[in-house]
This record gives structure tokens, sequence and C-alpha cells, in this order.
């Protein structure tokens, strides 16, 4: 008989190689489907995970759009992951991203077309400023009223695509755009244009906060009181009491925090990569982030290397699209079997398995 | 007698049609969550049923058809939620989010070819004599099968949960698990039946959304209906009838919103579309303010049977 066995504590090893086992499984399971679509399986992989890279026909136009990918995914991940840890589950990222952007142009378009230095960090203050409200709906909630916070702020994503919807015809609609729905292009407004660093390095300031983000994050996490605070309240809430942890101010900070990165990874992205305000502005990053906070095992470079992963998914995925007709959906789905392998392995980090009877 | 120039006759006969696909989804969870599991993957197994009821029906021009594939193949993506959850004790909040994106994932492939082709549609099934009557004929008894179906499963699942021992095993498994396995019930097995009663419930929901309130596909159609199913549950404090009356409620605000829309009211239609879910959290606020009375003691926590 099989049976599993908790271990007295979790194993590092198999902590780290989790991740890579799920990713290989996850091929497998990918590869199936695609034969079941009547694709060539090796070639289906190859095309998502090599070719964008090392294709030369394509690897200059998608490695810079790895960074692209990976900057939002990685900074609203990083913000997710520290209210994972602590049991604080947020999962309407996407709709304070929306927000976030919303914040951000509305700022920039404001005061349109004046140029000035300034612009641009009010914008970057506004973006986090937009999604940190919109995540303190569900945290004000919670703490006052002790109400569900994860169905709150899943509700909210629908509110803030309707507020999207509705900012696109209205309000933050491009007066010179002939009636069509959507904001001026903020490409074209220099002091509001969120520029690539570097040039055709897809390093925007939208990437470089990611990494910030991700050093940031390393040090609170290991280093601060709040960090610890954060751990111990995931892995010993009865402890964290004890111990004077305030719940009040650490569901504030946790949401809070992961509202503020999401708000600015969208003011980053429709500053930059997006340009406008539109009703189909928002792509899912949200959703998609919380596969990557758990891929990267809600540890800040776990993260990182998770992030630009999943940006590897999306830009192979468009490259299949093209190049095999494979549909769109199937690499949602890829992504969706990737969160489930992961957290089906999960089980040896706290398990072991044992054959034979109990003893 | 007529408001806005909406027909409250009409309005109640399609708060029905329109409550239907969320009520049987919540009822569904209700016995998963009874059962002391939270599986937030209701909104993937409502979209997969909605697809694969729509595939069946459209192929077989059988639309009861379709609601019989659609409830075992929310059963059978359940499985997978179970299996994990149960035997690999994982998250319930990451693998029920990650099921639902697998099963959006699954319907955009599935449904791709079936855009914009009409389904077979249920015919209303007039109750002999009830039907007669008088404006409550109209509103109440000339529905179609699947509405009175989700009534009973409802009152079904109202008595099996207060009067019978099923229901009794299946209550002290969500209120204590240790207990229940010293006890010798199977808390495993219990719970892998109730999530897949949930999964087929939530697939019935979901093909009711594309076989009879719409007669289309279209990706993502359920548009968060399973979410506002998860909040019903809790509005309902768990018990089975005051489900009813959550998704009746609910039903009638996305009808009055939908008129209020159609009778050109002077209010954006991106704000009556946004208020169902306003109105949901303004609910759970209330709901919870209260205390959140009813949750199964062992909701969400994970059981390892150390012998």
């Amino acid at each position: 008989m099989i049976r599993f066995e908790k271990r007295l504590k979790p194993s590092r090893a198999t902590t780290i190689l989790t991740p890579f086992v799920a990713v290989l499984l996850t091929m497998i399971a990918g590869g199936i489907m695609f034969a079941a679509l009547g694709k060539d399986p090796v070639e289906a992989i190859r095309i998502i995970f090599w070719d964008p890279l090392f294709d030369s026909n394509f690897a200059d136009y998608s490695r810079p759009q790895l960074l692209v990918k990976a900057g939002p995914l990685i900074l609203i991940a990083i913000g997710l992951s520290v209210g994972f840890r602590a049991g604080i589950w947020n999962i309407g990222a996407e709709g304070q991203y929306i927000m976030g952007a919303i914040f951000g142009a509305a700022a920039a378009l404001a005061v349109y077309p004046a140029e000035s230095a300034l612009i641009f960090p009010a914008m970057v203050v506004a973006g986090a400023l937009g999604g940190w409200l919109w995540a303190m709906i569900p945290a004000i909630l919670r703490v006052k009223f002790r109400t569900n916070e994860i169905l709150v702020s899943l509700m909210l994503v629908y509110v803030a695509e309707s507020i999207l919807a509705s900012v696109a015809q209205g309000v933050l609609k491009n007066p010179d755009g002939y009636g069509f729905p959507g904001s001026r292009n903020l490409q074209q407004y220099p002091s509001a244009f969120n520029e690539e660093v570097f040039a055709n390095s897809g390093m925007h300031w939208g990437v470089i906060t990611a990494f910030i983000a991700v050093i940031f994050t390393y040090i609170m996490m290991t280093r601060h009181i709040r960090g610890f605070e954060v751990r111990l309240m995931g892995e010993a809430p009865k402890a964290a009491q004890f111990a004077g942890v305030s719940t009040t101010r650490l569901v504030v900070f946790c949401l809070g925090f992961a509202g503020a990165m999401a708000g600015l990874a969208g003011m980053f992205e429709v500053s930059g990569p997006a340009g406008q305000i539109t009703i189909d502005f928002n792509t899912g990053y949200g959703f998609t982030a919380i596969i990557v906070a758990f891929l990267g095992r809600l540890n800040p470079i776990g993260i990182l290397l998770a992030g630009l992963l999943m940006a590897l998914t999306y830009i192979g995925g468009e490259l299949a699209q093209l190049m095999l007709g494979l549909p769109g959906a199937s690499i949602q789905l890829f992504q969706g079997m990737l969160l489930l392998f992961l957290l089906a392995t999960d089980i040896f980090t706290n398990y072991r398995l044992r054959f034979g009877g109990a003893h | 007698m007529n408001l806005l120039g909406i027909d409250p006759v009409l309005l109640i006969a399609s708060l029905m049609v329109s409550a239907t696909p969320i009520l049987l989804a919540a009822i569904g969870e209700t016995v998963v969550e009874k059962s002391g599991v939270l599986n937030l993957g209701v909104e993937g197994m409502m979209i997969v049923g909605a697809v694969v009821g729509f595939i069946t029906a459209v192929n077989t021009e059988n639309p009861l058809l379709g609601f019989v594939t659609a409830a075992i193949a929310g059963a059978l993506l359940s499985t997978i939620f179970a299996t994990l959850v149960l035997y690999f004790k994982s998250n319930q909040v990451a693998t029920g989010l990650g099921l639902t994106l697998v099963g959006l994932g699954v319907s955009a492939l599935l449904g791709k070819p079936y855009e914009g082709i009409k389904s077979p549609t249920i015919k209303a099934f007039e109750i002999p004599l009830l039907s007669d009557i008088p404006v409550l004929g109209p509103m109440l008894f000339s529905h179609d099968l699947m509405v009175y179906i989700s009534i009973l499963i409802v009152a079904l699942v109202w008595y099996t949960l207060k009067y019978t021992r099923v229901g009794l095993v299946l209550r002290a498994v969500g209120e204590n698990h240790d207990a229940a396995h010293a006890l010798g019930y199977k808390v495993i097995r219990i719970r892998f039946m109730a999530i897949m009663f949930g999964g087929g419930c939530a697939g019935l929901g979901g093909a009711y959304i594309s076989l009879a309130r719409v007669p289309q596909w279209t990706e993502g159609m359920t548009t968060g209906a399973g979410w506002i199913a998860l909040a019903i549950v809790v509005f309902a404090s768990w018990r089975p009838l005051r489900t009813l009356v959550g998704a009746y409620l609910f039903g009638g605000i996305t009808v009055l919103q939908l008129n209020l829309q159609a009778a050109g009211v002077a209010i954006p239609v991106e704000y009556l579309s946004m208020s169902p879910f306003l109105i949901t959290i303004a609910v759970l606020v209330i709901i919870s303010a209260r205390g959140n009375q009813g949750a199964p003691a062992s909701l969400g926590r994970l059981f390892h049977a150390s012998s």
C-alpha cells in the first residue's frame, strides 16, 4: 500500500525541484493536448519554449517582448505573494491593475499637452494609488465586517472592467479620435511615454520597477520584522496572535501592497506597451500572476524566474498560433494545467511517499 | 400595471429563468461546503458544462441530453479538484482557482467551432391545471423543465441534509473531520462524492445558460455567475432553502437591470451591468457583519488521517 507520511520539516530540495517537475509534466500533458489537436507535439513545444529565444527569425523581436510581458507579471505576482504567504487571498489583482492604469492615464491626460519632467513621476504615484485604493475596498470590508476578501476582490474585477469600458468611451475618450472609443495614445505624449530605457531591450520603467520590487520584497521577507510577521501569520496564526501581531494591520498592509504593485503594473503598461486606455485593455495578467506567484513558490527570486517562464509561454503561444494555427485558448489551458500540476507535486515538500502499511 | 414599461408578471417569470443557473451552482456548492471543502472552481465547472451541453445539444438536437452530458462533464472536471485537494492535500483556494482557469481554457478550445450557432432550446413545460391560473399561471407554472428540476434539487438537498442519515454524516464530516474519522466515517470518500455532486450541479447551471438563457455559445459566457453562486452560498448561511431566496433575489436584480437597460433609463449601461456585483458585495458585507453563522467548522481545513 502506498501512502503519504508527513515530514517533520518541509523538504528544501523538493521545494526547489517541484516547479521543474511541474513544468516537465505540463510539457508532456500539453504535448498530448497538441497531438490531440492534430499538431506535431515536439514541434509545438519547441516553438513555444525554444524558438522565441533562439530562432534567428524570431529572436530579435521576441527577446525584448520577454521582458515586456514578464515585467507586469513579476510586479503583480510579487505583490500577491506577500499576502498569499500570510493567508490573505487577494485574487482580484486584475481589477487593481485596471484601476492603476486608469488612474495613471488620467493623471497624464488631465494635464495634456503640457510637457514636464514631473508628469511621469506623478503618473507613477497615481497608478500605485489607484491600485491601492481598489485593494482597500476588500481590505476595509474584511477588517471592519469580516467579509471574505476572496469574493469581494474577485467581484471588483468585474466592476473595474465596467468602469474601464465606461471611461474608455467617456471621460478619457480621445477628443480627436473621430468618435472611436479609447483614450489618446500616451506613446505620442513625450512626458507621459514609458519609453524603453535601453533601445530594443524591452526594458521599460515597469520592468526596472519589477526588479526593484523583487529585491525590496526579498529583503523585507528575510530581514524585516514585517516579513517575519507575514510568515508567522501564514504558518502559525495562533502564535502570531499571542505574539501581538495585529491582524488588521497585516490585512491592510498585504492587500494594499498587492494593490499598489498591480496598480503600478497597469500604469506602466498603459503608458508604455499598450499606449492607451481601451475597452479591452486588460489581458488577464492579474490572473496569470497568481500562477506566477505559486510557480515561484511565493519566493521573490522564484517569482522572477517564473515570471520570465510564463512570459515565454505567452510569446511562444502567440508564435505557435501564427506558425501552427494553434488556438489561443490552448495556451490559456496550458498555463492552467501548469498551476494544477504544481499544486499536485507540492505534496512532496510536506509529505513523503511510504510503501507498505503503517508501522 | 406597468412600471417604466416593465411588466411584473414577465419580470418574475424571467427572474426565475435568470436565477436558475446560479441557483443550480449554488445548491451544489452548498453541499460541497457543508462537507468542509471550499471549491472556488465553480466558474470553471459551469463554463465547461455550458460548452459540453451546447455541443451535445447541437449535435444530437436533444437539449435534455445536453443537460445530462453537461452534468457529467462538470462532475468529471471536479474530480481533478477532488483528487488534488483530498489526496494530494493541495491548497483549496489555489486549486479551485486553477480549476477555473483550466475550465475557461478547455471551454474556449472546445467551443471555437460552435460560435454563432443557435442551439435547440427546451420547450416550456406548462404544468397542467396550475398553468391555467390567471397571472400566477404564466408567472410561475409555465417554465421549462429545468426551472422545476432546479427547485426540486434544492428541496432534495434540504431534505437530505436535514432529515437523513447521509445528510447527518455529511454535516459531521464538514463540522469536525477528525471526529467523523474517529467514528469510522470515510471522510475522503464522502467529500469526493460531495465535490462531484457540486460539479454536476455547476455543469447543469452552465448548460442552462448556453441552452436556455442565451441559446448560443460565446467564449467566457458565464461572466462571473460561478463567483456569484459562491457569494450566494455565504449569503444563504449554508442553508439550502435560503439559497433559493438568494438566487431569486439576485435573478431579480439582474433582470431589472437588463430591463432598465432596454427601457433606456438615463443611467449608463456600464453602471447598470456592474450593479449585480456591487449589490452582491453589499449583501456579503451585511451578512458578514452579523457574523458568519452556519459556516461549517472544518471548511477549507486540511484533513490528513495520521493513522
